[in-house]
């Protein structure tokens, strides 16, 4: 019996040092060969086109050679290298409201201070703000700041909200037309590239390939125990193909890459890589909703894998495009295949559509609950959450956690109090089980 | 005997219960929680620990033994204040040394003989049956007395005051955060010799009970198994499974003391929490403050500063009052800045004071909400609980949103956490129910 108790010895502190696998060095470098094209395409006689993450049509911005910025990664970006908190500051000092969302003022703070790429040298003014509106209302002013700044030309694909829940062919067709009549001749415009829809159709075979091996990665989490966590490690896992890289043989490598690392994981029965090396057995299983918080992102990665606990799947690594029941881009039919793309991505499902998907991941994935962050500023991501978390606890009779950071502001990550939810979540579903054991056993 | 206990080391006080193997309470020791929560645990473990000896008299002495044991825990505490009076003479005495008093110190060591001599003459007197004694922390009564006595001598011996306060001020720090001294039974055996010198205690002869009061010392008060809960469990030496989620903790020291509650309200220093529990007192869901401690206890405390007032004294003035302002601000800065406006215009203190009670406990009842709910029985616990205005609020309000329901509150809601945790303590070793489930993972 330990009946003082005493802390296990602990070991010096080392310094963490990143295990690197070789899609991992492959990611690396194709990022930093983005940022070198991206930083030198005026140099080069290149146009830069700004566009998002959600609804991006990758495809077919490089059959006009433009090279693709996309605003919130670069927050992303400062909130991993610890920036974006000046940032953030910076715009408020220029009369932003607290409230914005971070990306947009760790954004407009990095333009204030410079606008500097992670490789050293300045982002390059876009030639073209491109923005395909799915779901996400502050993208559009965002891109009506940037218009501001920039005086550039400007164009808006509508994409229609799912809130029926379904994609009809009227809905296709519309999206379809403004393609047509609005987007693609924007961009012949800017660019001086004449369209070829046989380029287009190139890009969205190799896209499809892509896709079929990150479906595959996504998928292997319904192992046991799950060679990936399908949320922080996520994140890295869809780098490639939502911003520069759907559609390029770079991503063709890379995902064919992973899929062969993961594949070995799977066949030695091992847990996920993080940051501190192969994680520790596996615990808890559980099913992530909600953007993760950047500016303590390892921070934030410790506390679950320090308990054990695993993301066998996330909504968040479907908001660049939803591909695991089944959509793949369909280079015969290049234009509705980039509608349906754009009508299929998260934040332009409606709730009930959510709640089915994260649902199904519960049972999928074999996950003893949901967790929730919401995020502070993301209006657009957390209203109806807590009636998300009811419905699937309701539905799965799992318990289900609330947790509330920030994506790239460090003021709204407080590490106790999002430590402490962490761990009664944990501990809570510990005692579920022992309950239900004890029940079996009566 | 097998004791089990449970500390709760909260933001403001740390609480510790000792509970035996039937699941009775043998006592509960609480002390302020200092910048040392190591040395709190022992404080707080140690006062429990007391408490327990006296619940071991009641048990062994027959008849109507309260006044008695009344006259022995005076007795006792003063042998306890005598020793930490010796402590802090010695940690005075020890920091009177240095440059600064390089020419004085014979003289500073002189005054400092005469306070501590007329200290150890006052403390008889402080501890005199009937005497009321403001607070029950040795700061608060030594240092009052020291600060009194200090200003005296220091004109006596021609000495500067400042300098003989800020001796105290650095030795009371050091001699709270120093571990408290363990040979409880030598000072209870000299508390209980100095009433059977006196021939008297109450309604008894000392003299009488003193053959069972002495083989109640005996009995070894084991320490079986350790749990800690609390904002400040992560400092605790304890290793893990001696480590529970103060939201279990709480929910289950709730279903002890009202085995019939389904939802828990707990108010402490920096926390809100709602806690749904089922029949057996496992917890189903949780909801806690996000990001700011506004609306919690801390928020009267700036309250009453502002006003200037004590704490205790604020839900008695608020009770007075039957039109409670409307507050519209949950932040604590502002609430205090609206305080001072509206105090401005003429309202009433009771009147601003209720509707600050009921801002309050309208942000308790939308964390509740988030929880799911009330659910008949409701348990409040914390130190707000013990605010007769806060209390009224919430019958309002739970009145107005859930109809009727039972309401419980404690008079030892303070220590449901530590209640809790000593009930784990107790199932680890019972039960051999210790820690972190593994099994079901698999």
């Amino acid at each position: 019996m330990n009946a003082t108790p005493t802390k296990p010895a602990r070991p010096a502190k080392a310094p963490i040092e990143a295990v690197k696998d070789r899609s991992m060095l492959k990611q690396k470098a194709m990022i930093a060969g983005h940022y070198d094209r991206l930083t030198s395409a005026h140099e080069q006689g290149r146009k830069v086109v700004s566009t998002f993450v959600p609804g991006n049509l990758n495809e077919l911005i490089m059959c006009f050679d433009l090279i693709n910025n996309t605003p919130e990664t670069n927050a992303i970006q400062s909130g991993m290298r610890k920036q974006s908190g000046g940032f953030i500051t910076e715009a408020e000092k220029h009369g932003h409201s607290e409230d914005v969302c971070t990306y947009v003022k760790s954004d407009l703070g990095m333009m204030l201070k410079g606008n500097i790429a992670p490789n050293g040298k300045p982002y390059p003014n876009p030639d073209l703000l491109l923005l395909s509106y799915t779901g996400c209302f502050t993208f559009m002013k965002w891109f009506e700041l940037l218009r501001e700044q920039y005086k550039c030309e400007t164009a808006m694909l509508h994409i229609p909200y799912q809130g029926d829940g379904k994609v009809t062919q009227n809905m296709r067709d519309y999206v379809v037309k403004q393609l047509k009549e609005q987007i693609i001749p924007t961009m012949e415009r800017v660019s001086g590239v004449k369209f070829d829809i046989d380029r287009l159709r190139e890009h969205l075979r190799n896209s499809a390939k892509a896709e079929n091996d990150l479906v595959w990665v996504l998928q292997s989490a319904k192992n046991r125990p799950s060679p990936i966590d399908a949320y922080f490690g996520g994140i890295y896992y869809i780098g490639p193909i939502f911003t520069a890289f759907r559609g390029t043989s770079d991503a063709i490598e890379y995902y064919d890459l992973l899929r062969g690392e993961i594949a070995e994981r799977v066949a030695a029965g091992k847990g996920p890589v993080t940051p501190e090396g192969d994680m520790g057995e596996e615990k808890y299983r559980l099913v992530v909703e909600g953007p993760p918080n950047y500016t303590h992102f390892r921070d934030f990665w410790k506390m679950f894998y320090d308990e054990g606990a695993v993301v066998v799947a996330s909504t968040y690594t479907k908001v660049g495009g939803t591909y695991d029941f089944g959509f793949r881009h369909d280079a015969d039919h290049p234009l509705e295949t980039l509608a349906d793309y754009c009508m299929g991505c998260y934040t332009n499902r409606n709730l009930p559509q959510r709640v089915e998907m994260i649902e199904n991941y519960m049972s999928e994935y074999q996950a003893d609950g949901l967790l929730i962050n919401s995020i502070k500023s993301c209006n657009s991501f957390s209203a109806g959450q807590l009636l998300m978390l009811r419905e699937v606890e309701r539905r799965t009779g799992k318990p289900g956690a609330f947790i509330e950071t920030d994506l790239v502001d460090p003021r709204y990550f407080s590490p106790a109090n999002v430590k402490n939810r962490l761990e009664s979540y944990f501990q809570m579903i510990d005692q579920k089980r022992k309950g239900a054991k004890t029940e079996a056993a009566a | 005997m097998k004791c089990f206990i449970g500390i709760d080391l909260g933001s403001t006080t740390s609480k510790a219960v000792v509970m035996d193997e039937n699941q009775d309470v043998l006592g509960r020791g609480i002390t302020n929680s200092r910048s040392n929560y190591e040395t709190a645990t022992r404080v707080a473990k140690q006062e429990a620990v007391i408490d327990a000896r006296f619940t071991l008299f009641r048990r062994m002495l027959k008849g109507n033994v309260e006044e008695f044991l009344v006259e022995l825990e005076r007795a006792f505490r003063l042998e306890q204040f005598v020793e930490q009076l010796a402590h802090l003479e010695r940690t005075c005495m020890g920091n009177a040394t240095g440059d600064r008093f390089q020419d004085i110190q014979a003289e500073v060591r002189e005054a400092l003989d005469v306070v501590f001599v007329r200290l150890r003459e006052e403390a008889e007197v402080l501890f005199a049956p009937g005497a009321k004694r403001k607070s029950d922390f040795f700061r608060d009564l030594a240092g009052s007395r020291y600060i009194s006595i200090a200003e005296d001598v220091a004109k006596q011996v021609g000495i500067g005051y400042d300098l003989l306060v800020n001796l105290y001020d650095r030795s009371i720090i050091e001699v709270e955060n120093r571990p408290p001294d363990e040979n409880l039974k030598e000072k209870f055996t000299r508390a209980l010799e100095r009433l059977i010198q006196q021939g008297g205690a109450g309604n008894m002869d000392p003299a009488e009970v003193e053959k069972p009061v002495r083989e109640a010392l005996e009995v070894e008060l084991e320490e079986t198994y350790v749990v800690g809960t609390g904002y400040g469990r992560v400092t605790l030496p304890f290793s893990k499974e001696h480590i529970r989620s103060e939201i279990l903790c709480h929910g289950l020291g709730a279903h002890m003391m009202y085995p019939d509650t389904r939802t828990v309200l707990d108010i402490g220093g920096q926390d809100t929490k709602a806690i749904q529990v089922d029949p057996k007192g496992i917890v189903e869901n949780f909801q806690m403050n996000d990001r700011c401690a506004a609306g919690c206890g801390r928020y009267l405390g700036y309250i009453a500063d502002e006003m200037n007032v004590g704490l205790h004294e604020l839900g008695p003035m608020a009770i007075k009052s039957d039109r409670p302002a409307r507050i519209n601000s949950t932040c604590t800065v502002f609430a205090g800045a609206e305080l001072r406006d509206r105090l401005s215009l003429g309202e009433k203190r009771e009147d601003i004071l209720a509707g600050l009670h009921r801002a309050i406990m309208l942000r308790a009842m939308s964390i509740i909400a988030r929880s799911g709910g009330i659910t008949d029985q409701f348990t409040f616990t914390g130190g707000v609980a013990k605010n007769e205005a806060a209390v009224r609020e919430l019958h309002k309000l739970v009145k107005e949103n859930y109809g009727e329901v039972t309401i419980n509150i404690n008079p030892d809601s303070i220590y449901t956490g530590a209640l809790g945790a000593a009930e784990f303590a107790r199932r680890a070793v019972v039960e051999g129910d210790a820690g972190v489930e593994l099994e079901g993972a698999a």
